[in-house]
C-alpha cells in the first residue's frame, strides 16, 4: 500500500463535454492514499461524471488522468479492478442471485492469485462492514433498496482495492447506516487507502471528509479541509440558498442547515 | 442444501432421465427392439460379444441407421438449444430472451433454406450448418444492437425487435421456396416442421462437434456470465472485459443455435423453458445453470421426440410442433407473471 497522503490517480485539465455542453471544464485533482475526498455540489454539478473519469470509466474530451503515474485508459480491465473498485448509484442485479453470491462476485479480480482463505476472509469482513450478515441467504432481488445499496457495498469492499469510489453510497440508507457506511469509508482510509466519495448531505461530508472537492457546473469551485471549503457565503452562493453554518467540537467539523423561518 | 449440491444433484437426475429416456426410445417403434438388444448390439459396437446381441439384422439396422443418429440428434440439439438460451438470456440480462422467440432460429432457417436452394447441400451438412451460422448470427448481432439500451433490455423492445426479425425471416423463406426448384422446395419444407427424423451420422457429427465445443465454452465463460447480472458496469469494474465477452457470447449463441436449426428446423423454446425451469430449482449461477441446461435440454428433446412418434399411431408429429404447443403457453405465462411483478411491461 502506498505512503498516507500521496497521489495515486492524477487528473490534470480535465474536460468533459457532451452534446456541445461543457460537463467538467478544467478539473485538477488529486486522490491521496488514506484519505476522503468528498465530491460535493448541486444536482448537475458533474459529480457522477467527475467520478467516472477518476475512475477510469469515461475518457475526458480534455486533459490527463494517471493512475500511479500512467494514463488511466492504458490500463486494461482487470488490471484496474485490482487497484479500484467502484460503487455505482444504479445496483439492479438481472437474476435473483443470493447475497452470498452476490458478495463473493468482488472477489472475481482476484481469482487467479489468491487464496480460498484470502477470499473467504476478504468475504467476512466486507459482509461485516456492511451490516449484511442476516441478508446472506436472501435473494438480492427481494431486498429494500437500502439492504441492496448495503449488499453493493459489502461487494466493493470484498474487492478489496486501494483505491475506493462511492457514488452517492448514503442516498437510500437511513439514519443509523449513512453514518455508518460513513465510518466505513473513514475505516478504509485509516487502513491508507484512498476513498472517493459523491455525497448530497454536506454535514456528512463535513463530518468524515478529509478533503472536499465543491463542483459548481462542471468547475471545481473549492477544494480543501472541511473548514476552508464550507463557508456559509460559498455554500449559499453554489447552492443559490440562504443557509448557516455552525462548527462543532474542537476540530470545527461544520454542519449546513438551510435558514428556515 | 448448498447450491452446489442442488446443481449437481438436479444434473445427476436428469442425466438419469436422459439414460431412461435413451432406453425407452431405442426399443419403441414400428418393430419392438428388447433393451437387452440394445445393450448387446451396443456392447458389440465396443467388441464384446454376448448372448443379448440381436441375431436379426434388420434389428440391427434399425437401431444403428434409424434410431441411434435420432436419438443423439435429439440430445446434441436440445443441449444446444437449451445452452445457446441461457447464455443468450445472459446477455440480454433478461430471462425471456430466446433464439425462437427473438429471431436467431428463423435467422438460421433462412441461412439454411438459403443453402439448400443454392445446392449448398451437395457439400454435405457442412454446407447448411455454415449458412445456418451466418443466418443466425445476422440474426443475433440486429437484436442485439437494436434491443439493448444501457447495457439490458426491455422486454417490450426484445419482443418487438423479434417480431420484426421473424416477419423478416419469413418473408425470406417464402421468397426462397417460391425460386426453389420442387425437389429442394420439399426438402425446405419438410425441414421447417422442425424433426429430428431421419438424421444421419454425418450430421450427427457435425452437430456433435459444434454443439460440445460450444456447450464447453459456455462453461468457461459462466463465471464472467454470472458478473454480468451486476450490470455491465459493475462487470467491467470487478475486471470483465464486457466487450469482448458480448462478441463471444453472441458468436456463441449463433453458433448453438445455427447447427441446431441446420439440419432439424425450428424447435423453439427449448432455450426458454429449460433454462428457466433448472434457475427455479438450483438458482442463477450459470456454471450449475449451462451444465444442467445442457443435461435437460437434451433430456427434454428424447423425450419430446419419443412422444412425437408414439402420439399417434402410424405418424410422426413434428417435433417442433410440439416444443411450440408447451413453450408457447409457457411464455405466456412468464410474461403474465413479469408484468404483474413490475407492474407494466418494462
Amino acid at each position: 500500500m502506498s505512503a498516507p497522503g500521496s497521489a495515486l490517480i492524477e487528473a490534470r485539465g480535465v474536460s468533459v463535454r457532451l452534446d456541445g455542453r461543457g460537463i467538467l471544464t478544467g478539473i485538477d485533482l488529486d486522490v491521496r492514499a488514506g484519505e476522503i475526498l468528498a465530491l460535493v455540489g448541486p444536482n448537475g454539478a458533474g459529480k457522477s461524471t467527475l467520478l467516472s473519469v477518476l475512475s477510469g470509466d469515461a475518457s475526458p474530451n480534455e486533459g490527463e488522468v494517471t493512475l500511479l503515474g500512467r494514463p488511466i485508459g492504458d490500463y486494461r480491465a482487470l488490471e484496474l479492478a485490482r487497484l479500484r473498485s467502484v460503487l455505482t448509484q444504479a445496483n439492479a442485479v438481472s437474476f435473483p442471485f443470493r447475497v452470498i453470491e452476490i458478495v463473493q462476485m468482488g472477489r472475481n479480480p482476484w481469482m487467479r492469485g489468491s487464496t480460498v482463505d484470502d477470499d473467504r476472509e476478504a468475504v467476512i469482513r466486507a459482509v461485516e462492514a456492511a451490516d449484511v450478515e442476516h441478508l446472506l441467504g436472501r435473494r438480492f432481488t427481494s431486498l429494500s433498496g437500502g439492504e441492496q445499496a448495503r449488499v453493493s457495498l459489502a461487494r466493493v469492499l470484498a474487492q478489496s482495492t486501494d483505491i475506493v469510489f462511492l457514488d452517492e453510497p448514503t442516498a437510500a440508507l437511513d439514519l443509523r447506516h449513512q453514518e455508518e457506511v460513513m465510518r466505513v469509508a473513514r475505516g478504509l482510509a485509516a487502513q491508507g487507502r484512498a476513498v472517493v466519495v459523491v455525497v448530497h448531505d454536506l454535514s456528512l461530508a463535513g463530518a468524515y471528509a478529509d478533503r472536499i472537492a465543491l463542483l459548481d457546473s462542471g468547475r471545481l469551485d473549492a477544494l480543501g479541509t472541511p473548514a476552508e471549503v464550507m463557508t456559509a457565503e460559498r455554500v449559499s452562493r453554489v447552492y443559490g440558498l440562504e443557509v448557516r453554518i455552525h462548527r462543532l467540537g474542537a476540530s470545527g467539523r461544520p454542519v449546513v442547515l438551510p435558514l428556515r423561518d | 442444501m448448498s447450491p452446489r449440491i442442488r446443481a449437481v444433484g438436479l444434473t445427476l437426475l436428469l442425466a438419469g432421465v436422459v439414460v431412461g429416456g435413451i432406453v425407452l426410445s431405442a426399443i419403441t417403434g414400428q418393430l419392438a427392439i428388447t433393451p437387452t438388444e440394445v445393450a448387446g448390439s451396443l456392447l458389440r459396437a465396443v467388441g464384446l460379444d454376448t448372448v443379448w446381441a440381436p441375431t436379426d439384422p434388420i434389428v440391427e439396422s434399425t437401431l444403428w441407421f434409424v434410431r441411434f443418429p435420432r436419438i443423439l440428434m435429439g440430445l446434441l440439439v436440445g443441449a444446444a438449444l437449451a445452452v445457446a438460451g441461457a447464455v443468450m438470456q445472459a446477455i440480454f440480462g433478461n430471462p425471456l430472451a430466446e433464439p425462437g422467440v427473438v429471431g436467431v432460429s428463423s435467422g438460421a432457417a433462412l441461412g439454411a433454406a438459403t443453402a439448400i436452394v443454392l445446392g449448398a447441400s451437395v457439400l454435405g451438412g457442412a454446407g447448411i450448418a455454415v449458412f445456418a451460422f451466418l443466418g443466425a448470427l445476422l440474426a443475433t448481432l440486429l437484436v442485439y444492437v437494436v434491443s439493448r439500451a444501457g447495457g439490458r433490455t426491455e422486454v417490450v423492445t426484445l419482443l418487438l425487435t423479434g417480431i420484426a426479425i421473424n416477419a423478416f425471416a419469413q418473408a425470406g423463406i417464402a421468397f426462397v421456396l417460391f425460386v426453389a426448384d420442387t425437389a429442394s422446395r420439399e426438402q425446405i419444407v419438410f425441414w421447417q416442421l422442425g424433426s429430428i427424423a431421419g438424421s444421419l451420422w454425418s450430421q450427427v457429427a457435425i452437430v456433435a462437434a459444434v454443439g460440445v465445443a460450444g456447450v464447453i465454452a459456455a462453461i468457461l465463460l459462466a463465471q464472467r456470465l454470472d458478473l454480468l447480472a451486476l450490470g455491465e458496469r459493475n462487470a467491467r469494474h470487478l475486471g470483465v472485459n464486457v466487450e469482448r465477452l458480448r462478441l463471444v457470447s453472441i458468436v456463441l449463441v449463433a453458433l448453438l443455435t445455427g447447427v441446431a436449426v441446420a439440419f432439424t428446423g425450428i424447435i423453439a423454446f427449448v432455450g426458454l423453458v429449460v433454462p428457466h425451469i433448472i434457475r427455479m430449482i438450483i438458482g442463477p449461477a450459470h456454471r450449475g445453470l449451462i451444465i444442467a441446461s445442457a443435461v435437460g435440454g437434451g433430456a427434454l428433446l428424447v423425450l419430446a421426440d419419443l412422444l412425437t412418434r408414439t402420439m399417434v399411431a402410424g405418424a410422426e408429429l413434428p417435433i417442433g410442433m410440439l416444443t411450440s404447443l408447451i413453450g408457447g403457453p409457457f411464455f405466456f405465462y412468464l410474461l403474465w407473471r413479469q408484468r404483474r411483478r413490475s407492474g407494466g411491461w418494462a
